[in-house]
């Protein structure tokens, strides 16, 4: 690994990760790709706090300013036709000014689209998916939305994601 | 973001993440993992360039397609943030403190308050 994940932080947040303890998962969950690219659904997430304007509701941004150590583990839905005019962006702890003039930094539908014209992916599914990254505990999204998240894809008959976290 | 991609493939679902922080997709263990040197906020490159967005994408997508395990796989994308380093290690920031941050410092001034006070 050449890349240095820390590249673009202030030394106090570097070293607050850098000494971050963490525990090693005891399972590694392995699904290889079952068919080939070109035949293959595909769904996009990511977890830049996006919301599509006046359909659902932005994240409870005002709880994570009343409590620092809190972040909303809940989910938005951003469909496959997704236009910037629609995308609401609110989260905390990046500068949302990229993604408000080009939503494909964050979540790259128009590039996936461009793929699947070109028989690159068989499909971008028609719902892909926001979060919000700033999470202390992930322990609600392992047990509640993620699973949720991932039988909504199942029924959409989604084989891959691609997750683009901010 | 880890435990999503985790979750995700435990259900049956094939993933690959874009990870600014790839060192932490191997730690927690996310499946495939592609590291991009791009600062938070970027992970697949600047707006308006759709052709280093696609590059980006068609990396993550190759890692998807041929990564043969065992997970944790980590792959590096090649290429540099094209913006400048002292720019753009500023720019990510929000444009206030995210709470926090603002919370990290409130505690640091406390604590130096307190030593001052000799409590």
């Amino acid at each position: 690994m050449a890349v240095d994940s820390y590249k673009w932080l202030p030394p106090s947040l570097k070293a607050y990760f850098a000494n971050m303890p963490f525990e090693a998962p005891a399972s590694m969950p392995w699904t290889p790709l079952a068919k080939p690219l070109s035949e293959s659904r595909i769904a996009l997430v990511t977890t830049a706090g996006l919301n599509v304007r006046g359909v659902e509701p932005p994240f409870d941004y005002e709880r994570e300013q009343r409590e620092p150590q809190w972040g909303d583990p809940s989910y938005r839905t951003l469909p496959r036709d997704l236009r910037q005019d629609q995308v609401q962006t609110g989260h905390l702890h990046i500068n949302n000014a990229d993604i408000e003039r080009d939503f494909n930094v964050a979540i790259p539908i128009s590039r996936m689209l461009e793929l699947e014209a070109a028989g690159v992916v068989g499909s971008v599914a028609q719902t892909n998916y926001s979060f919000m990254g700033f999470q202390p505990n992930t322990q609600e999204w392992s047990a509640t939305y993620a699973p949720e998240v991932a039988r909504r894809m199942t029924a959409e008959g989604v084989d891959a994601v691609l997750l683009t976290p901010v | 973001m880890n435990a999503l991609a985790r979750t995700f493939e435990a259900a049956g679902l094939s993933t690959v993440t874009v990870n600014m922080m790839p060192v932490w997709g191997q730690r927690l263990g996310a499946p495939r993992t592609l590291g991009v040197e791009f600062p938070f906020g970027h992970p697949c490159g600047l707006p308006g360039d759709a052709a280093l967005q696609t590059r980006v994408v068609r990396a993550a997508l190759d890692l998807l397609a041929t990564a043969e395990g065992p997970p944790p796989v980590v792959a590096d994308f090649p290429e540099p943030w094209p913006g400048d380093f002292d720019e753009w290690k500023r720019a990510w920031h929000p444009p206030q403190p995210s709470p926090i941050i603002r919370w990290m410092r409130e505690q640091a001034e406390q604590r130096a308050r307190q030593q001052r006070e000799g409590t």
